[in-house]
Formats: C-alpha cells, structure tokens, sequence
C-alpha cells in the first residue's frame, strides 16, 4: 500500500469505516423498500448484531470468524418475531410495529445490567478490518444486483408496484415480504457486528429512532432503482456533515434541506436510473 | 378430468357459490360450469356481481360458502398464487400494468409461475438459469406478439395508451399458457376499433385453445365471440345458454330493461317487431 494512502485511512479511519457500514445500512433499507414495504427498525437490527456480536466476543470470547457471521442470527430472530404477524396485512403496519422495537429494545440496554446500561458496552476489541467492511458491501452490492435481474428482481418490482396484481401472476407476496425482511435484518446485523468491532464501543442510545430515520433518509436520497443508489444516498448524507463542519451549529438544518429538497426535486433519487430486470 | 352429460371436457365447475359483504350477497348460489376450449362470457347489470364472480374465482376474495373446482382440484381455498399455478390467468377491468416496468418485463413477471431459478442458479448465473432466462424472453416475445405489441417491448408499460395496456395485460395473463384465461371487461374504454382487434384476438386465442371466460358490458361484442354466455342478476344465475338463447329469454330482458320495456316488447314481438 502507498504511504499516502496509508496515511489517508489513518487519518480518516472512523469516516472510512463509517461509510462503508453505512453503505451496508442503506442497503438493508433497499431490501425492504424494495418490495414495496416500510421498515423504521433498520437501527433496531443493527443494535441487535452490535450487542449480540459484542457479548459473543467479550463474554463468550469466540473468534471473530465465528462472531461474524453469527452476529446475523439475533437480529434475524426478531425479524421473525416481528414478521409474523405485521407481514400478514398490507399498509403501515410493519414501521409502526418496528419503531416500538427499537424504543422497547432501547429500555431494555438501558435497564439491564448485562447489556451495560446507560454506559454501553466498552472494550470491544477492534477486531473489524476495512477490507471486511468494503468487501461486504461489494458482495452485497453484487448480490442484490445479481437477483434484481432474475424472476426473483421481476417480482419484488411487481410487488412494489401492485401487490394485487403480483399474487396473481404467481408471486407468493407474503414470502418475498418476509425473505425481504429477513435479508434486510442480516444485512443491519452484520453492519452492527462490523461497527461495534471497529469503534470497540456501543451505547444504548445509537440504535433509536434517530438513526432508524437516517437510514430511510440514505435510501430516500440515494433511490431504489439499483443497490447502488441506496450507498451512493449513505455516502452523500454521510460526508456532508464532514464537509459542513465549519458550520456545524446548523449542519442538521443544511441536511434536513438537503432531504426535504431531494424528497420534492428528486423522486426516485440521485440515481435516477432503473436496472434491466432480464438476464437473457 | 371430468366430462359433462354432452361430452364435453369440464374445466371450470362453481358449485353454490357465495359471497355476503355484510348484508349485501354479492354473488349468491350460482353454479356454472366452463367448458374447455371455448369462450364463455358473463354478463349482467351493473352490480350483478360479475367482478365478485371473478374475484371469487382468482382468489382475491374469499367465499362465503359453495366450491371452484378447476380441471378437478378444488381451489377454493387457495391463495391467488397457487391458483396461478394451477393454470388460472386474469386481467383486471381497472387496467393494472406494472407501470414502471418495461413491456417484456411486464410479460416476464407473468411467466414468474412458470420459472423455477433458485437463489443459487440466479447469484452464481448458472447454465440452468440463462438458458431458463432466455427460453422467458422468447416466450414473452412470442405472447407479445400474439397481441401485436413485438414492437414497443421495451417501452415503459405507463407509455403505452389505453388499449395498448389492456393487450398488455392479456399478454401478461397469457404467456403462462394458462388452462382458463379470465378477462373482466377487455373492451372497456376501448374505441370501436380497438373493440374489433379485441375480438380478432379473442377468436385467435379460442383457436389456439385457451379457454376464455369474460365478463363484458359490450353486448355487440358478447355476443360476436361467445360460445356460451351466463347472466346474473344481483348476484344470482337468471339465464344460461348460447348467445342467441340468451337474447331471447325474457327474464334476461326483464332484468336488462326492468319489467315494463319488457312486457311492451313481448307484446311487439308477437306483432312481428324485433326483440332486443
């Protein structure tokens, strides 16, 4: 590796990370809106691979070749439990069921002892590596964009278009919706692993509602017509507060702007392009 | 398969079929019976119960009681996917493309029934998965074609005018090759020349041997196409027979033109004026 580049990601470490994993975010918010669905507990999953991955590495001292891949069960798990029941009706059911848990799951840090309360968990090894980061996101990234342009891709845009329409011509609506979630959760759980094994702290109060908004927002910004939009979205939303830093009193405002003026100016986002939906 | 008392092979058998929405009885006790091969309409006045019919049939309502039995199955319970893949194909009267999406694309989601790549064949793009991929691709050119739309395949589907969505959408509902094809009012909104190459297709997908079961309020072109036509009437079955049959009943009439027109036209009938 050349020294300036070196240099470089030493310097701006934690922003590397961040947008790596924020770009893993964003694309667990794609799975979701993908199918025509709306999900606000993408903080929520990643809270859950945060603490279970943190509690797998320092109370039961595994490997992280094991903590992982592993850190996609609980949050999985929870997508399940949520999925059951909310998947089974159309509308708005699934984001309001999963803004309670993020607050519910955000109590729950706070007053159990095990989870490390107020004060969070520290001491997390910095066990994850850039490398890991990007080549997730590269995978993922690949992987969406391999089965958006399948029968599988073909049904997920009829579904988010008309469900109605979708069931009959053979798609088995309720299954993509709950596959759609179930991905969406393992991709926020494995990003929550990857964060807490990089800033080797967590508190209770980075899983809220708060950054559950923000990574709709990367979504938003980004559009959903490829898997690279949504990062792009990440990125945009992710540096600006960097650059804005000499006014950093109204940062929020200037982002909140710049949302509001995508949202009206920019319907189906910054990458306004649509995939090919054949691969033949 | 099950033969009726004329030979004939059934495909679609409704037994007491019923549908309450709270007090109203949208559909009530109709039995019918398609018979394969041939085109069979459903007509009735507004609010006959002719889209709940479909609806019923389709799967996106569920019954209040009675049986759909489709080449022997009884799908009556069944979600509107598996009824899918049991060789049951639709268009809605409230035209619903996928508008995003580009015309092939649209006639692809169609065959998604009919496809079987896994999340292996799709992420690894296995052999099995092009050659699946590219056997789609000429069949959703083949039923474009039929519906002579081979040429805007890879237009938005939300360009295309009204009557070019409608074709759409039959070739979406047909490139499955599905046993029974159900069309709810197709020449709806369509000018009369739309109306005409409607039915030139209708006959060229008779002759292809699907079998069509329609509901229209055309009567020019009910009674141009069918085979058989039903009528209902507040949701109950009031007539049943060939298209000239049909014409001449006289509660058909009745319920078409209320009891007065009726009465009159009876009486003018046997002083030699022509029906309706």
């Amino acid at each position: 590796m050349p020294v300036w580049l070196d240099d470089f990601l030493w310097t701006y470490q934690n922003l590397v990370h961040a947008l790596g994993i924020n770009g893993l975010l964003a694309l667990s918010m794609y799975v979701v809106l993908a199918v025509g669905q709306l999900s606000l507990g993408q903080a929520a999953f990643m809270g859950l691979g945060a603490y279970s991955s943190a509690l797998m590495t320092l109370q039961l001292k595994l490997p992280f070749v094991v903590v992982l891949p592993a850190s996609v069960l609980v949050p999985v798990l929870f997508a399940l439990a949520i999925g059951v029941p909310t998947l089974r009706l159309a509308g708005v059911y699934l984001a309001i069921s999963t803004i309670g848990l993020g607050e519910v799951l955000r109590a729950v840090y706070l007053n159990v002892d095990y989870f490390g309360g107020a004060l969070g968990l520290s001491g997390i090894p910095e066990r994850g590596q850039t490398w890991m980061i990007y080549g997730l996101l590269f995978v993922a990234v690949l992987g969406l964009w391999l089965v958006g342009r399948s029968r599988i891709g073909r049904a997920m845009e009829a579904m988010r278009e008309d469900e109605t329409a979708a069931a009959v011509m053979g798609v088995p609506v309720r299954r993509y919706r709950m596959g759609a979630l179930l991905a969406s959760a393992a991709l926020a759980g494995v990003a929550g692993c990857l964060s807490a094994h990089v800033s080797s702290f967590i508190g209770p109060n980075e899983y809220g509602f708060e950054p559950a908004v923000t990574i709709l927002s990367y979504a938003l910004l980004g559009g959903i017509g490829t898997p690279v939009a949504p990062v792009l979205g990440a990125w945009v939303l992710t540096l600006l507060p960097e650059l804005l830093r000499g006014i950093s009193d109204v940062r929020l405002v200037v982002n909140g702007v710049i949302i509001v003026l995508a949202v009206l100016f920019l319907p189906n986002g910054l990458l306004a392009v649509r995939m090919r939906r054949r691969a033949a | 398969m099950t033969r009726n008392a004329g030979g004939r092979v059934t495909l679609l058998r409704i037994e007491g079929l019923t549908r309450r929405f709270s007090g109203l009885v949208a559909v009530d006790g109709v039995d019918m019976v398609v018979e394969a091969g041939g085109v069979h309409a459903v007509i009735g006045p507004n609010g006959a119960g002719k889209t709940t019919l479909f609806n019923l049939v389709s799967g996106l309502v569920a019954p209040s009681s009675g049986r759909i039995v489709l080449e022997g199955v009884d799908i009556g319970g069944a979600p509107p996917e598996r009824r899918a893949a049991a060789g049951l194909g639709r268009t809605f009267q409230n035209i619903r493309v996928f508008g995003g999406m580009t015309v092939l694309e649209n006639v692809l989601t169609g065959l998604h029934v009919r496809l079987r790549a896994g999340f292996a064949g799709v992420l690894l793009r296995l052999p099995g998965f092009r050659a699946e991929e590219r056997g789609a691709v000429a069949r959703a050119r083949a039923a474009l074609e039929v519906v002579g739309l081979a040429d805007v395949a890879d237009r938005r589907a939300g360009s295309l005018s009204y009557g070019d969505q409608r074709r759409l959408e039959i070739a979406r509902a047909l490139a499955p090759e599905p046993r029974l094809l159900l069309l709810d009012e197709p020449a709806a909104g369509m000018n009369p020349a739309e109306t005409e190459g409607l039915a030139t297709l209708v006959r060229r997908l008779r002759q292809l041997g699907t079998t069509v079961l329609l509901v229209e309020h055309d009567m020019g072109f009910v009674m141009d196409i069918s085979d058989r036509v039903t009528v209902l009437n507040f949701g109950r079955k009031i007539a049943e027979g060939t298209p000239v049959e049909v014409r001449q009943d006289p509660a058909v009439v009745e319920a078409y033109l209320g009891p007065k027109v009726a009465a009159r036209l009876a009486a003018g009938a046997k002083a030699g004026v022509r029906g309706v």
